[in-house]
């Protein structure tokens, strides 16, 4: 405390290492990427039996026949939902670009432009891949289920319930979006003023209560889909064992 | 930081900062702001002077609800209703005409704030809704959780901005501007910022300055409060009305000593809290069995007071309110900021357990003398309204009536003041005047030793609330009048160090000398008004007076001293005065009738 | 009994300054302003600091403390017990003296905002549900902290490229409210700076009313802001189909049909 320059102005929350959140942040980010380019464009496989790993799914490649990175067909949705996601967008201003990296602590740079250019403009096309975000969850459903079936019955192993886990938390950080949010009842003025809207007013109290938990989603889905998808991999190359649980 | 230490010596009044205006403001609260908006509403040049910043009046202190007789929960309300709570609650030394004005008025003014963007609280029907407070006969409170005020201020504070009105922020005024035939030429005023003198001329005046709750120990009131506008206007010859008449909230926070006398809305008690002794007693059910907690505020603080003379307070002097029988998730949201207050400040989850309370100082009754349409006093081109004003609350005001106040007669002053403007020229400054303004301001700086402000600050609300408090007699007034006389004469030696920018030594002077010409006032009514009546409570004279009922008294500043007369209080008229031939308001009256007749047809 | 709190609070104006120390004793559930107004009484009668409430309702007396700003007379000083306490003035707006900045900016952009138009006169029709949204900005007391933790305005140039989350709370009571007509869309993106908003939420950690801006103002604002300027879908739909009032998902009401 004694320390402090008199003369210029100290940050905010001073009291705590500021600096630890933002790196965690870039640490953990940046080998969530690694790891991802190394999956999409490694392999050509992702399923083992029954599980396909959320990298693959849809399984577009094996629809069009194409044989070569067939990830990088699906995997770009999840990517650039997240990339554009408001909760995501937070992080990484705060942690890869130090705008700032924490509050009260001075920008980086003197540059800042805010959301008002190219590719930051682009953010604001976050609905679009909610869109398409939506049609990736119900196929991930349709794994979950898949999981749970192999060669014509119930089979319940481990892998069963990460990839149900999966759909779980990926669907609870999709539909708590806050481009889903304003979708179903946000941009509405007034909930009352037509009947629809009262439908609307009641998704929309329902999404804002998940809403308010967007970011814990946001870490705990990534951490499932790589988790997951670590899963399937290791399976197919055949270094684990996938246990059966009943 | 050393501009203008020594320069008070010789001011030239020529180089001081000027300003034109049809119409100044002085006061930035909702009496302030919606005189701003009536005044502006045409080609009239019109400027806002705040004492602080837009938009933290003491306004925004309010919590409770204001009080309108929408009938939107109960149909039998009516502006006969209201007036019968009004007058009644008000001991019938209230100004009638003001009263009726008011009740008629003030549905109008909080249907218009809708229309400006206020929002409250809604009905199951989606309309406005309305709470219980004390001694209405029904539920009658628009509100918006306990946070009402905040409402008003906001709404008419965005009102003002988009407005042509120009606002000077944080500005004191010190005195009020004359021409030589007596009539209003303006207001004389400094920048807090830096202590730059400014002048304000004006063809007509709306004083909104609020009360002068700053002059007791234990307030509810901000800073602000400290009777400037009343005390200038005042001593350039306006009358002041029922200065005795100071309402002690029965609501205040006691304890830690840092909040104590924060206000604890009635809203507390409307949406059901209740009273208890240290003896677990609802004592409000011996005091008043008709209306237990919901009894008017004089009678609820006096019975707080008795419990504790009779040795059954609280650890801190108080009573203990509680809201704890309720759903937490109601308290939270009727009351967010109660629970936010006690929670934050004094560690206490009002949702789980009982609070201690005390009565506090809330509101000056009294004030400038006015008329009652226009708000002018009797200083040609001045006007007043709001707190600093007199007529409505009588001998003691009910919950809700402020918030209606300032809209009903903050608009009719800025209406008047505006036409007033259309029809007069500017009158003269004389340059003496202004010349012996900026002396005496400055003089402060000039002396090496003295009285500090801030000891004299804690003097007077010693001996205001000592001696003139909640319970008067005689002696202790008589002993206040004396001690008072001693401070005001110690009072022209103060003396401040350091600069004049933002000074709040310096400031404090003229809040100090203000309060003190105020509180010779309060103190002068107090001794006159020989019974005890509403808020007003003499130990020596406990029984109310049917022949003192007749009369207001009046003050005049002559010569330095405080000069009280006795005015009969206006006759109401038959059509009115029949409202109260029974001891039912006409509303449940109403009610009654048609319940009866209910009752014969079948 | 009563422990000494040692307070370093900044005296100075725009010329320049330093923090200086203050001991006061400290009293049950005393708050920074009262350790103040002690320093004020006893020792520095010109220390200057704006307060009006002393409640927390008025967001007078905004400043920084050890380094966080907040409310002086809701900050406790019980919890600085053993430590220094670093008084400061708000870093976004310019000083003035001692505690004191120029918070004038705040003013000159609220004019700005285009104002409250209502569809039709009072009494409205509007309910509790439709209503519960735009209150929670109504909480706002202006103190103007979440102005003063966004970096947009602190390290940016203050209010000259983005009105900073008061104001866009202000918008959004506003935009959001059930009868208002007006449309502040290309306001927004392109008077008031919302696009330099980046959401890191620092705005919502310092609020003494606990309103989250970000998530239920900024954001939503952002949202209908793509509906009109960054939604190509919906600017076909907008071209070739007049819809029935309200009745395009996202759009207030008859927004849609005065684009």
């Amino acid at each position: 405390m004694a320390d402090m320059p008199s003369s210029s102005k100290p940050p905010i929350a001073r009291e705590s290492p500021w600096w630890l959140a933002p790196n965690v942040t870039l640490v953990v980010f940046s080998l969530f990427v690694l790891y991802s380019i190394w999956e999409i464009f490694g392999h050509n496989v992702g399923r083992y039996q029954n599980y396909l790993s959320p990298y693959f799914s849809p399984d577009v490649g094996l629809w069009l026949g194409v044989p070569w990175i067939p990830a990088l067909l699906v995997a770009w949705i999840p990517l650039g939902f997240r990339a554009s996601c408001y909760y995501y967008r937070r992080e990484y201003y705060r942690g890869f670009f130090r705008e700032p990296a924490a509050c009260g602590i001075p920008d980086r740079s003197r540059q800042y432009r805010g959301e008002t250019r190219p590719p930051l403009v682009w953010n604001n096309l976050h609905r679009y891949f909610l869109y398409l975000a939506l049609v990736v969850v119900i196929f991930l459903w349709k794994d979950a289920v898949d999981a749970f079936w192999y060669q014509g019955h119930l089979d319940l192993r481990l892998g069963s319930f990460i990839l149900l886990a999966d759909a779980i938390l990926l669907s609870l950080y999709t539909f708590s979006c806050h481009a889903f949010r304003h979708l179903v009842g946000g941009g509405l003025d007034c909930f009352s003023c037509q009947n629809r809207a009262r439908y609307r007013y009641r998704g929309w109290k329902a999404i804002s209560a998940l809403n308010q938990r967007h970011g814990l989603y946001a870490w705990a889905s990534m951490f499932m889909v790589w988790g997951t998808d670590l899963y399937v991999r290791l399976l197919i190359i055949g270094a684990i064992h996938d246990p059966r649980l009943f | 930081m050393t501009t203008n230490k020594k320069s008070s010596s010789n001011v030239n009044v020529e180089t001081i900062e000027r300003h034109q205006y049809d119409v100044v403001i002085v006061g930035a609260g909702g009496a302030g702001l919606r005189a701003a908006i009536a005044a502006a509403d045409g080609q009239a040049k019109v400027a806002v002077i705040s004492k602080s910043l837009l938009g933290k009046a003491h306004t925004v202190m309010a919590e409770g609800g204001v009080a309108a007789s929408l009938g939107n929960v109960d149909a039998d309300d009516s502006w006969d209703t209201h007036f019968y709570d009004t007058m009644k609650s008000g001991h019938f030394i209230n100004n009638y005409e003001v009263v009726e004005l008011y009740t008629k008025e003030v549905a109008d003014r909080v249907l218009e704030l809708e229309s400006w963007g206020a929002v409250f609280d809604r009905t199951p029907v989606g309309k406005i809704m309305q709470r219980p407070f004390g001694a209405h006969s029904f539920r009658r409170l628009a509100h918006i959780g306990d946070r009402t005020g905040k409402e008003l201020i906001r709404t008419l504070q965005y009102q003002v901005i988009h407005h042509s009105v120009d606002v000077f922020q944080e500005v004191t005024t010190t005195r009020l501007l004359l021409d030589k035939e007596g009539r209003t030429a303006g207001v004389f005023g400094y920048y807090r910022e830096d202590g730059r003198f400014v002048i304000f001329q004006a063809k007509s005046v709306v004083l909104a300055t609020g009360g002068f709750g700053k002059a007791y120990k234990v307030t509810s009131n901000s800073w602000e409060s400290t009777g400037d506008g009343a005390a200038m206007a005042f001593q350039a010859g306006a009358e002041l009305m029922d200065m005795e008449m100071v309402q002690f909230h029965p609501t205040g926070m006691v304890w830690p000593p840092g909040v104590r006398g924060l206000l604890v809305t009635e809203g507390v008690r409307g949406e059901g809290g209740l009273l208890y002794n240290s003896q677990h007693e609802r004592f409000m059910l011996r005091y008043d069995p008709v209306l237990h907690e919901l009894s008017s505020r004089d009678v609820v603080a006096r019975s707080i007071y008795k419990e504790n003379l009779a040795g059954r307070g609280t650890p801190h002097g108080g009573a203990w309110l509680d809201i704890s029988h309720l759903p937490a998730a109601v308290v939270k949201s009727k009351l967010p900021g109660m629970y936010e207050q006690f929670l934050s400040l004094a560690d206490v989850d009002i949702t789980k357990e009982a609070f201690e309370v005390a009565p506090t100082t809330h509101y000056a009754m009294g004030g400038i003398r006015v008329e009652a349409a226009t708000g002018a006093t009797n200083i040609p081109g001045l006007f007043a309204a709001g707190e600093v004003a007199c007529g409505l609350h009588g001998a003691n005001r009910l919950g809700g009536n402020s918030l209606g106040d300032i809209l009903v007669f903050g608009r009719r002053a800025g209406m008047a003041a505006r036409a007033y403007a259309d029809d007069h020229d500017q009158g003269d400054l004389m340059s003496g005047q202004m010349e012996d303004e900026a002396q005496r301001v400055l003089a402060p700086f000039s002396r090496t030793q003295g009285e500090r402000p801030y000891q004299l600050m804690a003097e007077l609300q010693e001996i205001m609330t000592n001696y003139a408090g909640m319970v008067r007699s005689r002696d202790t007034l008589e002993t206040g009048l004396e001690q008072l006389k001693t401070l005001q004469e110690r009072s022209t030696r103060m003396v401040i160090s350091g600069s004049r920018a933002y000074n709040p030594g310096w400031h404090t002077i003229f809040d100090v000398q203000s309060m003190l010409v105020l509180g010779e006032a309060v103190i002068r009514g107090a001794l006159a008004r020989e019974e005890s009546r509403g808020a007003h409570w003499r130990t020596d004279f406990p029984e109310e007076l049917p022949e003192m009922g007749a009369w207001n008294f009046v003050h005049t500043f002559q010569e330095g001293t405080v000069v009280v007369r006795a005015d009969p209080v206006p006759a109401m008229p038959d059509r009115l005065a029949r409202l109260f031939e029974s001891n039912q308001s006409p509303g449940i009256l109403r009610k009654q009738q048609r319940a009866a007749r209910r009752g014969g047809d079948s | 009994m009563s422990e000494e709190m040692v307070l370093s609070i900044y005296r100075g104006d725009a010329n320049g300054g330093q923090e200086e120390e203050y001991r006061v004793p400290l009293e049950t559930g005393m708050v920074v302003l009262d350790a103040l107004h002690y320093v004020q009484a006893e020792a520095a009668p010109d220390l200057a600091v704006r307060w009006n409430c002393k409640a927390a309702h008025c967001g007078s007396c905004s400043a920084e403390v050890n380094g966080r700003p907040r409310l002086l007379c809701k900050t406790r000083l019980d919890q600085y017990v053993g430590q220094v306490v670093h008084i400061r003035p708000m870093h976004a707006f310019p000083i003035i003296k001692d505690l004191v900045t120029d918070v004038s900016s705040n003013y000159r952009v609220a004019k700005q905002i285009p104002a409250f138009q209502p569809r039709t006169p009072a009494p409205f029709t509007m309910y509790q549900r439709d209503v519960d949204r735009v209150q929670e900005f109504h909480r706002c007391i202006e103190c103007f902290l979440c102005q003063d933790t966004c970096h947009v305005l602190r390290n940016h140039g203050g209010t000259d490229q983005y009105f900073g989350p008061r104001m866009m709370a202000k918008v959004a009571e506003w935009e959001m409210h059930p009868m208002d007509v007006a449309d502040r869309r290309q306001f927004l993106k392109d008077v008031a700076g919302l696009p330099m908003c980046n959401v890191t939420r620092c705005c919502v950690d310092v609020c003494p009313e606990h309103i989250v801006i970000t998530d239920n103002a900024i954001i939503p604002l952002k949202e209908r802001v793509a509906d009109q300027y960054w939604d190509p879908i919906r600017a076909l739909f907008r071209r070739f189909h007049r819809p029935a009032e309200g009745a395009v998902p996202g759009a207030g009401s008859d927004v849609s049909s005065r684009a």
